[in-house]
Order: structure tokens, then C-alpha cells, then sequence
């Protein structure tokens, strides 16, 4: 080991630190620009404001209606987050510890969509929503989240499901506990960081769609914030600043949430993509 | 009878996913095999059945090989460039450096912001007349080379390029950096005492441990860059001229037409091409394991 960290080359950091550095600059540029004031951002091209404009922020939040926005995500993250934790945790119990006929052949056909992609979907999915009336609704969009995040929820919590051991659940049924007391006293709280993961994970997921947003709604009063980005670039086509103060507070919560959980988000990225 | 009775209950766990899962994604996958060979415009309640009529004009629509080659280079791009960095920064942090935990949290931020954000902060940033990349560009003597980068057919398609390498190599790294740390560090140790300087020891002995995870990164980039949408409609929708036209947003500009049955024709077609590269993937996954 000390052989190793003894000697680091130069060139490593230089090269870590310049990498940093093209990371981030596109988001401090993002911010610099949106604390400017309109003509300033055509002229001044330092990185620090010539004074801290605030009301880029204001008039986003108001005129452009990226509060409307703002609070349409937060719900759809919310509904869609709560959704996909409820219908895959209960599924992958069932799949991990109980008697069922074809558990084999239900857990491969609800993980297809992780081993082979479904691209264009997206057309006929237009057309049942219609046929349903969900065209245009935040059901519609809603449960098209909760459908998205089925697949990847339940082969992760399925695997966390199987390692708990059959001795708990015994001695619990000798104990009289109940099928739901078992799954909700014992099984659940025994994948929490499994949950937790599968949380944060289909958060940023939701917040940051933007095909099934586009497709199915219309109505500006109803869109998230990806989709409210769009309208608002394509009428505001040259107010740079409050464009950047728009993508400013759509990205703050995602780079919190990024920030706190950190350790979650990574967990889910080698989750998925060590499976196979 | 009574193990008939608690299937049946046990049942009712799986139902809801089930049935969200045969609505939302089982129906319009077989939906889109049968639309496919229809003309149909999504509202009239009459579909006209063309037989393969759709299929047989995509083989001669220019544009839409013209989006899969798109695709296809912005992929090639990313398959190069951004593993190779990806794994180049997986290596030096796996060896061991100060403050690693800084750059391994700031390399994943462009991998979790969103495709439209991302897309419209690089379109500031490469628009032709205030954008600051032309505005450096001028500082530094290299004024001939500034371009409006995304309005420019010669450059767009590069230049979404770019931005999708700098959205995803932190991903890629974080995969990279997880595979190599598993590998362990008496492995290196032996090699060492052998007398292996660092470039054998990569070569001998983090390479061959390294291919089946390598080889899930550069399938992922396959797959996840052929996809393609958030950042081509939030910087260019397509154009200049269909100079960055990939094959989503191509079925998508014929969905919002109307067009639904050669949409969905387009989508069986560049489906079945993700699905062939999809088989071949666990098909050489399986024989690196083996190995």
C-alpha cells in the first residue's frame, strides 16, 4: 500500500482538478448568470455579478409561473415516489417469501424492461391514456411514474427480501403474529436502507422526466418543472437571466438532495447497473 | 384447498404491480407491433390497414437513417471519449489520492441534474452571439475558430456531443471506480514484489478482472446513448436541418403530427436494433464470466 499513495504523479491532480473544474463550471455559470440583470448578461462576462440581482428569481417564480411548476413536480415526486415504494415493496415480498405459482416467470416478465429496452412505447401509451382519459391528467402522469419505477423497485427490494433470514419469520408466527404484522412489524423495517435507496433514487428520477411530461400534458397549469423550463424558453426566447434563474431552482433541489444523500443515489446507479 | 386459498391471498401482494404493468407496458408494446401496420392519424375511429406499407417506406426514408447515424456517432463519440475518461479517473482515484471524496461527489453532478436543464444551461453557453465559449474563445487569440455552435450544421451535431459526454462519463466512473475497488490490493502487491511497475499492473492484472464490468458500462452507453431525447429537444429539437435528428425525437416529430402508424413502424424498427445489441450483450457477458 504505501508504495502506492507515496508516490502520486503531478499529472493525476492536474488532471482530477481540470476535470472538476469543466464539472462544474457550466452550473457556476448558470448561477452567475441568473444573479444578473438583463443588460448585464449581454455585457459582463466575469463570473461574479456587478451586483447580486435578485429579482431574476422573483420574476421567474411569479411571471413565469415557476411556482405553479415547482409545486406541480414536488407533488408528482411525492405521489409517484410513495406509489412505486407501496406496489413494489408488497410485490417483492410476495416474489422473495411467499408461496405463489410462476414467482419465477412474474419476476422475469416485470424486470424485462431492465434487461431489454422498450423505445417508442411512448406512441401507443399517447393513445391508451386518451382511450382511458387520462390524456392531459396528473393521474395519467402519475401513474405512468409509478409504472416506470415497478421494474428496477422490485428486483432490488426482492434481493433484500431474500437475505432476511426464515428464523425471524418463524419465531414471529410462533409468536401469533399476523401475515401483515410479519410484513410491516418485521419484513419492511429489515430493508429500510433497500427502501431508502429505491426513495431517493426514483426522486431525482421523477423530478428530472421530461418524455412522458411532454407527451401527455397540455395544459400549463398541470406541467412540472422540466416541462415548464421549455414553454418558458420558447415565449421568453432571449430573457437569459430569468431562463437561468428557472433552471437554478429547478436544479437546487436535486444538487440537496444529491448533497445529503449521496451514499443512496450511488448505491441505485451500481445496483442497476451490476445486475446482469 | 387450504394451500389454494393462501396462493390466493398471497396473490393480492403481486396483483397491483401486475396489473399497472400489463396496462402501462405489456398492452402498448403489443399495441405498437399492431398499429405499426395501419395509417392512422390518432383521432378518426377508423384505422386504415396498409400491410407493411409503413415498414417498406421507412427503408427509403432518408432522414430516419439519417437519425439513427446520428445516434450512432454520438454514441461512437461517447464510447470513446467518455469511457476512456470515465475509466482513466476511475484508475487514478482507485490508486489512492488526497481529497478523493471531493471529486468523486462533484464528477456525479452532471449525471444526476436533468437532460433539459443541462441541455439549455450548454445552449447559453454556445449561443453564437453572448455565449461565453465564443467570448473565451476571442480572449485567448482563437476568434476565427467562434461559430454559433448550435445553429452551425457543421458543428451542432459535435456539439450536442460534447454536452451527453459531459452528462454521463461521471456515471460511468462511478460503475468503473465500484468494480475496481473490488479487486484486491494483494493482487497489486504480488505483481509489485514481481517486479510489475504500475502500467503492467493495469495491464495484467486490473484489465482482465476489469473487461465483464467494462463491457456492462460500454452496453449501457450503447443502449442509453442510441436513446437520446431531453438534451437534443432542449438545445437544437432536431435541427439545423435535421443535422441532430436521433431516432426518438424523430418518432416523436411524428407522433405530434399525427402520424401514429409509421411512428410506431419507426419504433418497431429501432426497437428491434436495441434489441438484437440487448441479446448480443448477454450473450458475451456470459462467456467474459465464464472466462
Amino acid at each position: 500500500m504505501p508504495a502506492k499513495t507515496e508516490y502520486v504523479p503531478f499529472m493525476s491532480y492536474i488532471i482530477l482538478i481540470l476535470i472538476a473544474i469543466i464539472c462544474l463550471f457550466p452550473l457556476v455559470w448558470m448561477l452567475s448568470s441568473s444573479l444578473k440583470s438583463q443588460d448585464e448578461i449581454f455585457t459582463n462576462m466575469s463570473l461574479l455579478p456587478g451586483k447580486l440581482h435578485l429579482r431574476n428569481y422573483v420574476e421567474a417564480w411569479t411571471r413565469g409561473k415557476f411556482s405553479t411548476y415547482f409545486v406541480n413536480s414536488l407533488l408528482y415526486t411525492v405521489l409517484g415516489v410513495f406509489g412505486i415504494l407501496v406496489i413494489t415493496s408488497l410485490c417483492a415480498y410476495a416474489l422473495a417469501r411467499l408461496e405463489l405459482p410462476f414467482k419465477n416467470l412474474i419476476f422475469f416478465i416485470l424486470i424485462i424492461p431492465l434487461i431489454v429496452p422498450l423505445p417508442g412505447t411512448f406512441v401507443p401509451l399517447y393513445v391508451l391514456l386518451k382511450r382511458l382519459g387520462l390524456l392531459d391528467t396528473r393521474t395519467g402522469l402519475i401513474l405512468c411514474y409509478i409504472n416506470g419505477g415497478l421494474a428496477f423497485g422490485i428486483f432490488l427490494l426482492k434481493s433484500f427480501f431474500e437475505e432476511i433470514p426464515k428464523e425471524l419469520e418463524e419465531a414471529a408466527v410462533i409468536d401469533g403474529a399476523t401475515k401483515w404484522q410479519i410484513y410491516f412489524r418485521i419484513m419492511l423495517p429489515l430493508v429500510k436502507p433497500a427502501l431508502a435507496t429505491l426513495a431517493i433514487f426514483n426522486t431525482v428520477a421523477i423530478w428530472n422526466e421530461f418524455l412522458l411530461a411532454l407527451i401527455i400534458l397540455q395544459d400549463p397549469t398541470k406541467m412540472p418543472i422540466q416541462r415548464g423550463l421549455m414553454v418558458f424558453q420558447g415565449t421568453h426566447i432571449t430573457e437569459y437571466a430569468q431562463l437561468m434563474a428557472g433552471l437554478s431552482i429547478a436544479t437546487l433541489p436535486v444538487i440537496m438532495i444529491y448533497l445529503l444523500m449521496q451514499k443512496y443515489i450511488i448505491k441505485g446507479i451500481t445496483a442497476g447497473a451490476l445486475k446482469g | 384447498m387450504v394451500s389454494d386459498r393462501r396462493y390466493l391471498n398471497n396473490f393480492f401482494y403481486v396483483l397491483p404491480a401486475i396489473l399497472m404493468f400489463a396496462i402501462f407496458t405489456i398492452y402498448p408494446f403489443i399495441k405498437t407491433f399492431q398499429l405499426s401496420v395501419y395509417e392512422w392519424d390518432g383521432i378518426s375511429p377508423t384505422m386504415k390497414f396498409v400491410g407493411l406499407k409503413n415498414y417498406l417506406e421507412i427503408f427509403s426514408d432518408r432522414l430516419f437513417w439519417n437519425s439513427m447515424l446520428n445516434a450512432g456517432i454520438i454514441t461512437l463519440l461517447a464510447l470513446t471519449f467518455q469511457n476512456m475518461l470515465a475509466l482513466l479517473l476511475a484508475v487514478i482515484i482507485d490508486r489512492g489520492v488526497k481529497f478523493d471524496k471531493f471529486f468523486r461527489t462533484v464528477y456525479f453532478i452532471p449525471p444526476i441534474l436533468s437532460g433539459v436543464v443541462v441541455g439549455l444551461v450548454w445552449k447559453w453557453i454556445y449561443d453564437g452571439n453572448y455565449g461565453i465559449l465564443n467570448t473565451i474563445l476571442t480572449h485567448i487569440g482563437l476568434e476565427k475558430y467562434t461559430t454559433s455552435w448550435l445553429s452551425n450544421p457543421r458543428t451542432a451535431l459535435v456539439s450536442v456531443a460534447v454536452v451527453h459526454m459531459w452528462k454521463g462519463f461521471g456515471w460511468g466512473f462511478v460503475i468503473l471506480l465500484a468494480g475496481l475497488q473490488t479487486i484486491p490490493r494483494e493482487l497489486y502487491e504480488a505483481a509489485a514484489i514481481d517486479g510489475a511497475d504500475s502500467f503492467k499492473q493495469f495491464w495484467y492484472v486490473t484489465a482482465p478482472l476489469m473487461l465483464p464490468i467494462f463491457f456492462v458500462v460500454s452496453v449501457l452507453t450503447i443502449l442509453g446513448t442510441m436513446q437520446i431525447f431531453d438534451l437534443i429537444y432542449s438545445m437544437t429539437r432536431g435541427g439545423p436541418a435535421g443535422a441532430t435528428e436521433v431516432p426518438i425525437s424523430y418518432i416523436y416529430r411524428y407522433m405530434a403530427n399525427n402520424e401514429l402508424g409509421y411512428a410506431t413502424a419507426m419504433a418497431v424498427i429501432f426497437g428491434l436494433v436495441l434489441f438484437t445489441l440487448s441479446i448480443l450483450q448477454i450473450k458475451i457477458s456470459r462467456k467474459l464470466r465464464k472466462v
